[in-house]
């Protein structure tokens, strides 16, 4: 006796029982279409929430100073050091210092007050004396006029480039371009406004939109008159090379510092780390969540095919009795009521597939969600189908192989 | 010549929690190649156990059965179905045929379980309908067949595997008057080909068909001088 033969008596019976496993296959199809679905939709809500957080920077690092003394002994807190100089932010950009690291910028940032030169405007706002890079680091463009760039670092320029909301709060309709803004009595020409982030401000903690960028060099010396930077803004090649950016910043920066015992670091890494854990959790949730759901289905479709392999074996007790009468050995019968059932959750796989990449055309302008279907899960979701056919499959087959001949030829 | 069946003081005893009934109390008969035996009882007589042990569908709880010389009173699940297949035909009351199948594919069952390639299935069952008469019928379904034509496919079944014993079940119990007279023919015409026929009935007239016929009740050959 044949697996092929097996396997032709079992499409045999599946086919001559067309209602019975029509249910089943619909069972199993609808199992299978909600589990891939809703992976997709798992996979597509990541998707949707990494981009999101990635139009932040998570890739982004912020080298702060540390923790300084005064020498009346108190210890201010982070950040109130002077450790951090432009040779670190220019070691860290060395690509082969720092291979993971894509960019950096060295910010100078003070609180200053701004005068204008059209209504005489006040303002105060954070002043950050910066270079070209940080455009591309914080992730930022500007809207009119340009950003600073490597010259106007260089020439010390007296240009400005604005937030838009400092740029509406003092010059309130009138175009800065062009105009002039007085920072803490220095002079500096408007060449550019930055483009809105909106409430980016709740997860920086400070408003993105209201901020005046300058050259780095014009704030160290002709604005603060001190050459130790704020901090460096350190982005990597990507999330996934995040953590190798920071042990690479991490070495260089105690390198440079002389600094053998890492505790006693001046200096601290962070990023945005507290994003990027919270949208981690809520994937992990999401995910389990999605995956309860598809594991309930899953299993709800296997017990059907259970619950239609038991009535069958039940239904064909004359049949299974007459097979063996004829010579049929019990392994051949559990075999053929094996099959019957793998071969019902193949096709339910397949039709479940099936209805699952209509779905993922289909649903998303329904519900304005996107749906990302993963061939891993549609080929998993398919060898799914078919091992919940052979694992519910088999108590069903085993009770057939153990019906005795004749009460089976006996029933009525 | 060695005896096609040889029964040696076979019991049967059946337990339903405390309660034992003895179906078979000690029955010993031979039956010859080519014989035609018929074997009569009313019901309860034990003549239905007689006839799953006869068919290998059940072991006896005491004595011995040789079946074409092997004993098959010892052997497990396995090896009893493959003497089903290879030794016995069995033609019962209700046919027994699955509705789905044309005629020449129940026909060709026996040859599937005995591992017989495709082509030689079909011609074989296809020469066991003609020889039932029914070659015009080998793709009807049983439904499209009447009682005596479903019976015949019955008998084509148990020829095809070519067994040592034909064995049936009442084969006449569910066919009108003329067709069981049709299936009667068709046993006589097989007896007369050299087959070995067992047929268990309750009709007098049915038996009477038969050369020999053993008759049975309360669990024992009767009256006892027809014991080999």
């Amino acid at each position: 006796m044949s697996w092929l033969e097996t396997l032709r008596t079992g499409l045999f019976a599946v086919r001559a029982n067309r209602l019975r496993s029509a249910l089943t296959v619909l069972g199993i199809m609808i199992g299978i279409a909600a589990v891939v679905l809703t992976v997709g939709l798992g996979q597509g809500a990541q998707n949707q929430v990494k981009s999101q957080i990635n139009s932040l920077g998570t890739n982004l690092l912020t080298v702060s100073p540390g923790s300084s003394t005064s020498s009346s002994g108190f210890r201010q807190g982070f950040g109130s050091a002077s450790t951090l100089t432009q040779a670190d932010a220019q070691a860290l950009a060395s690509a082969s210092v720092a291979p993971d690291i894509k960019a950096v910028a060295p910010v100078k940032s003070s609180s200053e007050g701004l005068t204008d030169s059209v209504n005489s405007n006040t303002w105060t706002t954070t002043v950050n004396g910066t270079t070209e890079a940080w455009e591309t680091v914080r992730n930022r463009s500007v809207t009119q006029g340009r950003f600073i760039d490597d010259q106007d670092v260089t020439d010390h320029a007296a240009v400005a480039v604005l937030g838009p909301t400092t740029a509406s709060e003092l010059f309130s309709g009138v175009d800065p371009v062009g105009q002039t803004v007085d920072v803490d009595g220095v002079p500096l020409t408007v060449v550019g406004v930055l483009n809105s982030v909106g409430d980016a401000s709740s997860t920086t903690g400070s408003n993105q939109d209201d901020q005046v960028i300058v050259p780095l060099s014009t704030a160290t010396q002709r604005i603060f008159g001190s050459a130790s930077l704020s901090s460096i803004l350190v982005e990597a090649n990507s999330s996934a090379s995040l953590s190798s950016a920071y042990q690479e910043a991490d070495a260089e920066l105690l390198a440079l510092h002389e600094i053998t015992t890492p505790s006693n670091a001046d200096f601290s890494i962070s990023s945005e780390a507290s994003l990027v854990s919270t949208s981690t959790s809520v994937d992990r949730t999401l995910t389990i969540l999605l995956g309860g759901i598809a594991g309930i289905s899953l299993l709800v479709g296997g017990i059907g095919v259970m619950n239609i392999m038991l009535v069958s074996v039940t239904e064909r007790v004359r049949e299974i009795g007459l097979r063996k009468a004829l010579g049929a050995k019990p392994s051949f019968i559990r075999r053929q009521f094996l099959l019957e059932a793998s071969v019902l959750g193949l096709v339910g796989g397949a039709l479940g597939v099936g209805l699952a990449v209509a779905g993922t055309a289909l649903l998303p302008k329904a519900i304005g969600y996107p749906i990302a279907l993963s061939g891993l899960a549609t080929v998993g979701a398919i060898a799914v189908a078919v091992a919940i056919g052979v694992v519910f499959g088999v108590y069903p087959a085993t009770r057939a192989a153990r019906l005795a001949p004749i009460d089976a030829l006996r029933s009525e | 010549m060695t005896a096609v069946i040889k029964l040696d003081g076979v019991t049967k005893v059946y337990r339903t929690g405390s309660i034992a009934v003895a179906a078979l109390r000690g029955v010993s008969f031979a039956i010859d190649p080519g014989e035609y035996v018929s074997i009569v009882g009313p019901s309860g007589s034990g003549k239905s156990t007689l006839m799953h042990i006869l068919g290998c569908l059940d072991v006896p709880t005491s004595g011995r059965y040789w079946l074409g010389g092997d004993n098959v009173s010892r052997m497990d699940e396995i090896d009893l179905a493959e003497v089903r297949n290879r030794q016995i035909g069995f033609v019962f009351q209700q046919f027994n045929l699955l509705p789905s199948l044309p005629a020449w594919r129940n026909v060709e069952l026996p040859l599937i379980y005995a591992g017989a390639g495709r082509a030689e299935r079909r011609r074989r069952s296809i020469e066991a309908l003609e020889r039932v008469g029914l070659g015009s019928r080998i793709d009807h379904r049983p439904g499209e067949l009447s009682g005596g034509q479903q019976q015949r496919v019955a008998v084509a079944r148990a020829l095809v595997a070519d067994p040592a014993l034909i064995l049936a079940d009442e084969p006449t119990g569910a066919l009108d008057s003329h067709s069981a007279r049709e299936v009667m023919n068709l046993f006589n015409e097989l007896h007369h080909a050299g087959r070995t026929i067992v047929m268990i009935t309750h009709d007098d007239e049915v038996a009477g068909a038969a050369d020999r016929t053993i008759r049975i009740r309360d669990g024992l050959i009767w009256p006892a001088t027809e014991a080999a």
